[in-house]
This record gives structure tokens, C-alpha cells and sequence, in this order.
């Protein structure tokens, strides 16, 4: 597997000055598809961005022509050709998409019922075109004051870009560098928006940081780019997607996410994922080719990553740790579940390169129908890390035989003061464990999401609340129908 | 409250019961005993629903339903109860929270509200005292590291919670020490009601002491070959079951 590259920060800029992109005068329309680098001055152009951002995405695009893309994944899917991709859109008018819920696919409506979703909610998932006033708009409003009080940046990274270059421009790429893989190359080249979010000195962030209250999040899903910087002794936490199961209409989701803990920081990730997986046969469902990494640069900092993943047709993500700060510690909790004919490629990379550093890695991968789970997951003790430890645990869980899970852990230890740990464990639900439940009283359905929810339950005690309890309602609905 | 009538029942292939026949009114607790391979454990299942048995032939009425028709979960909403055999593990699904989920479908089904954590949480403490158990056992995993003893306990625990019209006890004492087989029974007493029916299938006359049927069977080669008081069992206690599969075979 790739390792991450050792941590480059981006080089300074000659020009230092607030300055705005050139602009050349297109229309509102998406651009045409392909990717040259007009489209990525476009891109630029479009988004008023300032020069060194251009730069930045300029170099980027030059570096991606001379790269290929990535085959070692145990994921298979047919070629994508790059030039045919848009990439560009502007924010979508109300004549695309669905114009109410009765045009959308009545499976997908009937799993937003069972997953309890607000109808407005609802609307805004399938993509209906929706008037533009939204309740969320005045929540969002207060929320934002809130966390002004308090000094916290939380907003677009379109807006970060053009309000906090400073900011941008000293911790883009310092950790996701621009080199460092095919897909996050490609993103930085043409990312189209995220979020941006800076906690400041001994602040600890009031309430938990979720898209959902960010204005302008809609419609930003494809290349999308979000970085967090937690300055000293500041603590967030950030929860990201949602449970409910998004559809869109771009196949190629290459997202980045970067981290940064200063000295005695926190910064806690929570993901749940549920893009469109295709249908029972396999066709269509969302490509998901994510590089998330975390830094601890400071000591004592701590960079937490939980994700359920059950979404998407393939999931090739690493939600990484460099582990820089001594005593800094890197966690890493996963539920992945594949169903049908979904393919997943996931796993972690602790890097630990302070003293003292630690990582735990706890990974569950569930693999039903024609599924494919593999764990990759890599943990570096460099030669510096004196008294480094790793615990790493991963477990998969099979049901049905027609499905595959699949182990690659990577160790690599170059200090002998240093101690790490792997367990692994693969089992199957039995027939004599459901039966067990229903003769209970409990149905099959309910029996295996107890089984599977039992399973995970490490990882969803990790996981916020409100967000554990969406989580496992979440497994049972991905799972219906997978035990005949 | 249960008839069972020439039923036949097949599993891979081969037929394990050829035509038996019980009729059991309620509060009455049957044993039925009989050699290996006679066919103890089918009935057991077949009672309960699992697909592995096919039942090829014959009648099963609960409470004036066919119970064959329904599914696991609908007899065991309609009051039917099996203490398996072989307690299942279901690592890190707590004890209390499978119980919870199965007693309130079970009370859905009653057309009863369902119960809140602190009145289910008062129930179980009340019931686990029957059982003589300890309270650390409701925080484990179900039958997770049990011991034999206490998985066995655990599905009359269960079964004190779930309170079934008829239970089925499928060869509880086996792989009980005395001193755990007495718990066992206790509870099993604790259970005994006037509107609860009961089945004890056993190899050994042994669980018997403990627990007093009305009504002894013996069953070989898949029939009941002989009913009786509780006195048949201390007969069979004497002269084994070598008799009862000759009389079969001269049956023939």
C-alpha cells in the first residue's frame, strides 16, 4: 500500500497579498467536460480564488498528468475515463433534479422512512429542488454567531479561501500534500468546495461541528476538500455525511481531508457514509476514492478517526495518523459493512514518529451477498518513536457465502523500545445464532442487526450519541434482505 | 392447549419421527424420555420451528392454531419457549438488551404496552433471583464464556422473564454438576403454573427427581411406545431402555 509521503509543508508563496484570480467570463452553466489546465484556471476563476490558490492547483494538475492511477486496491471496476468528467458545475437550478418526492425512486423513499427522516430532510437527500428558504438556514445563522464568540472559523472552504487565506495557505497540502496520491492530486486540482474549520488557542469547541448546519454544504460532494486545524490545547468534534443514503448523479467522489493538532490538541473525526452502494445487481452506486489523514504535530495531541461506512459501490479509504508530537496519540475505529455487490478497501496508517506515541486501531468489517471487505492497514514505528505502542484489533463478519473479507495488515517497526499488538478474528453469523434469537420472538432481521450491532459495538460506542443511534438503525436497513 | 398428531419429520434426508401422537392439556408437565437417536431433540425442534426438520406428515395444534404454519418467531410470540440444548453465544449483544427486545415483542404481540428500562430492570432483578444469579451476568454478552451450568441457568432465567404458555426444556440437565442441576429445577419449579404447560426432554431419569412430571413417554424410533405416571421414569431408572427398542423392532 502507499505510504504517505513525509510531511512537505507547502512552500511559500512568492506573493503573500490578498489577491484575486484572473477572471475570464463564463457563463453559469457547468463547463465542458475533460480536464486541461483551462478547466483548473476555470475552476479557479469561478470560485474568484486568489493567486496562490491557482497556483497551488496548477502545480497539483501538472504533477497528476505524470501520475497513473493506483491498482494495488483489491477493488475492481471498469476504467474511468477522466475526460469525460465534468468538473465544474455551478450550484444547481431548481429545473434539475426530481421537483418533488413522488419523482424519486420509492425504494430509496422507504428506506428514509424506516431511517426516521424529517420530510424537509428528505427532500433535500433525494435532491429535490427545494425552495430556498430552509429551517436549517436559521439554525445555521445562530450557530454560526455562537461560534464566533468563541473565535471558531467554521464555514466553505470557498469562503475560508477568500476570508482566511492565511490560514489556507499555511496548512493546505501540509498535510494531503499535493503530490501525495492519484486521487488527492486530482482533488487538489480541482477540489470544488468543503469545509474549513479553526478551533484557536485553549478553546474547546462548544458543540459538535457537523455539515449539516454549514449553509452552501449542498451539491459539494464530488471533489470535495475539508481541512481542520486545532491550535494549542483546543479540542473539536467534527461529524461528518449522514446516515440517510445520498444519491448523486457524479460517480466519482475523490474527497480530501486533512487534520492538524498543534501541542495538547484534539481533534475527534466521525464519519458515517451512506452514498448510493447501486442497486441489487451492482449497477451504478458512487466510486469513493477518499485520502483522509490526520497530523498530531504537537505533543500530547490526539487525532480520534471513527467511520461506519455503508455506503457507495467502492470505498478505497485510509483515515491516517502522523503521529509527530511526542506522546501524541492516533485512533482509528471502522465499521465497514458491504452488501451486494459492494467492494470495500479500507483500513488505517499509524505513523508514529514522536516518543511515547500511541495508536489503537479497531476495525470491524462486515461483509454480506456478493460483498468484498478488505482490511489494509499499515502501522510505521519509526526509528526515532522510543516507547511507541500499537494496539491493533480487526474482525470480519460473514454472512452468507457468496461474500469475501479480506486481511493486509502492514508493520514495519524500526525501534526496538517499541511494542504493538495485532489480533484479528473472522466469523460468520450462524444459522444457529438467528434462529436462537427468533425462537425469542425476535424476526430475522431483527436478529442479524442485533448480531451485526453487537459486532460493532466498540466502534459505536466511539461515536457520538445522537450519532451511534442512527448508526445502528443504519446497519439494519443496509443489511435487509441479506439473510434469506 | 397442545395436540400433536401422527407427525412425521425428516431432517437430511432421513426420518427421524414416524407418527407421534401427544395431546397436552394446560399446566400439565410431560417428560419425555428415550434412548439416543429416538428422536427427543426432532420433537423438540420441530415444536420450535427449525427449518433443518421437515415435517412430512401430521398435525400440530397450540391453542387451536396450526402451529406448523408459523414461523419461529410467531410461536415464540405466541407463547412457546424452548430451552435449547446448546445455548447459542451472541458476542456483544448484552444479556439485558436481548431479553429486553424479545420480551416487549412478545408483549407487543399480547397487546401489551412495552416495558421501559426501569420496569423491565425491575422485572429481571426480581426473576434473577430464582435463578440464584449473579447481576454482573445481565452487563455480559449473551452466553458469551458462559459455563455450562450458567448458560443452562440462563434459559430458565429467560424463560422466568418471557413467561411462555409452553416451555420446552430440551435435555436441560445435561453437563450439570448435582449441585447446578438443583438450581436448574428450582427455577424450573418457580415456573410451574396452572397455565403454563411444560416439556422435558431428557435421557436421564436423574432431572426428574428434581423436576416432578404428571406424565412420562417414552419415545423410540419417532413414536411414543408407552405414557405414564411419574413411576414409569423410576422403572426406566431399573431396566434402561433396552426393552422399549426391542419392543419397536418386534413391533415391526
Amino acid at each position: 500500500m502507499e505510504m504517505p509521503t513525509e510531511v512537505d509543508t507547502i512552500e511559500s508563496l512568492a506573493s503573500r497579498e490578498y489577491q484575486w484570480g484572473f477572471v475570464t467570463n463564463i457563463g453559469e452553466d457547468s463547463i465542458p467536460a475533460g480536464l486541461n489546465e483551462d478547466i483548473v484556471r476555470i475552476i479557479s476563476a469561478k470560485k474568484q480564488e486568489p493567486a496562490f490558490m491557482l497556483e497551488w492547483r496548477l502545480r497539483a494538475f501538472r504533477h497528476w498528468q505524470t501520475m497513473t492511477e493506483p491498482t494495488w486496491a483489491n477493488v475492481h471496476y471498469p476504467t474511468i475515463d477522466y475526460q469525460s468528467i465534468v468538473y465544474y458545475s455551478a450550484p444547481k437550478s431548481k429545473s434539475d433534479g426530481p421537483k418533488s418526492l413522488d419523482e424519486v425512486d420509492p425504494e430509496l423513499l422507504k428506506t428514509y422512512d424506516k431511517l426516521g427522516i424529517p420530510l424537509r430532510e428528505r427532500e433535500l437527500l433525494a435532491g429535490v429542488a427545494v425552495d430556498a428558504v430552509f429551517d436549517s438556514v436559521s439554525v445555521a445563522t445562530t450557530f454560526k454567531a455562537k461560534l464566533a464568540e468563541e473565535g471558531i472559523v467554521f464555514c466553505s472552504f470557498s469562503e475560508a479561501v477568500r476570508e482566511f487565506p492565511e490560514l489556507v495557505q499555511k496548512y493546505l497540502g501540509s498535510v494531503v500534500p499535493y503530490t501525495d496520491n492519484f486521487f488527492a492530486t486530482l482533488n487538489s486540482a480541482v477540489f470544488s468546495d468543503g469545509s474549513f474549520c479553526y478551533i484557536p488557542k485553549g478553546v474547546r469547541c462548544p458543540m459538535e461541528l457537523s455539515t449539516y448546519f454549514r449553509i452552501n454544504a449542498a451539491n459539494t460532494g464530488q471533489f470535495e476538500r475539508t481541512l481542520i486545524v486545532a491550535d494549542e490545547g483546543a479540542y473539536v468534534s467534527y461529524l461528518e455525511g449522514c446516515t440517510a443514503p445520498m444519491r448523486d448523479t457524479n460517480q466519482l467522489h475523490a474527497a480530501v481531508v486533512e487534520l492538524v493538532a498543534l501541542d495538547n490538541a484534539q481533534i475527534k473525526y466521525s464519519t458515517v457514509q451512506n452514498w448510493y452502494p447501486g442497486d441489487k445487481e451492482g449497477k451504478g452506486g458512487i466510486y469513493n476514492f477518499v485520502t483522509k489523514r490526520g497530523k498530531c504535530l504537537g505533543v500530547n495531541s490526539k487525532i480520534s478517526w471513527t467511520q461506519v461506512e455503508t455506503g457507495s459501490a467502492i470505498t478505497w479509504k485510509y483515515p491516517s495518523c502522523l503521529l509527530m508530537g511526542d506522546n501524541s496519540v492516533g485512533e482509528f475505529y471502522s465499521v465497514a459493512l458491504t452488501n451486494n455487490y459492494q467492494q470495500a478497501d479500507t483500513g488505517t496508517k499509524m505513523i508514529h514518529i514522536g516518543k511515547n506515541t500511541r495508536s489503537t486501531i479497531v476495525s470491524k468489517g462486515i461483509s454480506a451477498g456478493h460483498g468484498q471487505n478488505t482490511y489494509r492497514g499499515a502501522v510505521k514505528i519509526l526509528k526515532g518513536a522510543s516507547g511507541a505502542r500499537n494496539y491493533s484489533q480487526c474482525d470480519s463478519l460473514l454472512l452468507g457465502d457468496k461474500c469475501g473479507a479480506h486481511t493486509f495488515p502492514y508493520l514495519e517497526v524500526k525501534n526496538t523500545s517499541s511494542q504493538v499488538e495485532h489480533e484479528a478474528s473472522t466469523s460468520k453469523i450462524g444459522e444457529d445464532q438467528i434462529f436462537y434469537c427468533r425462537q425469542r420472538g425476535l424476526s430475522t432481521e431483527d436478529a442479524v442487526s442485533m448480531i451485526v450491532n453487537g459486532f460493532c459495538k466498540e466502534v459505536f460506542r466511539e461515536l457520538p450519541m445522537e450519532f451511534a443511534v442512527e448508526a445502528q438503525k443504519l446497519l439494519g436497513v443496509s443489511l435487509e434482505g441479506s439473510v434469506g | 392447549m397442545l395436540e400433536i398428531r401422527n407427525l412425521h419429520a425428516r431432517v437430511a434426508g432421513r426420518e427421524i419421527l414416524k407418527g407421534l401422537d401427544l395431546t397436552i392439556n394446560t399446566g400439565e408437565v410431560h417428560a419425555i424420555m428415550g434412548p439416543n437417536g429416538s428422536g427427543k431433540s426432532t420433537l423438540a425442534q420441530v415444536l420450535s420451528g427449525r427449518d433443518l426438520y421437515q415435517v412430512t406428515e401430521g398435525t400440530v395444534t397450540f391453542d387451536g392454531k396450526d402451529l406448523l404454519e408459523m414461523s419461529p418467531e410467531d410461536r415464540a410470540r405466541e407463547g412457546v419457549f424452548m430451552a435449547f440444548q446448546y445455548p447459542v453465544e451472541i458476542p456483544g449483544v448484552s444479556n439485558l438488551y436481548f431479553l429486553k427486545a424479545a420480551l416487549n415483542t412478545i408483549r407487543k404481540n399480547r397487546d401489551l404496552p412495552e416495558l421501559d428500562a426501569m420496569d423491565f430492570l425491575a422485572l429481571v432483578k426480581e426473576r434473577m433471583k430464582l435463578m440464584d444469579m449473579d447481576q454482573a451476568m445481565l452487563n455480559r454478552a449473551v452466553n458469551a464464556g458462559f459455563s455450562g451450568g450458567e448458560k443452562k441457568r440462563n434459559e430458565i432465567f429467560q424463560m422466568a422473564v418471557l413467561e411462555p404458555k409452553l416451555a420446552i426444556l430440551d435435555e436441560t440437565d445435561s453437563g450439570l454438576d448435582i449441585d447446578a442441576l438443583k438450581i436448574v429445577a428450582n427455577g424450573v419449579n418457580a415456573l410451574r403454573s396452572p397455565e403454563r404447560s411444560m416439556i422435558v426432554v431428557t435421557h436421564y431419569q436423574r432431572l426428574l427427581n428434581y423436576i416432578v412430571p404428571d406424565f412420562v413417554h417414552v419415545l423410540s424410533e419417532g413414536r411414543i411406545v408407552k405414557s405414564g405416571g411419574k413411576e414409569l421414569a423410576l422403572e426406566l431408572e431399573e431396566s434402561g431402555y433396552v426393552g422399549y427398542e426391542t419392543e419397536t423392532a418386534n413391533a415391526r
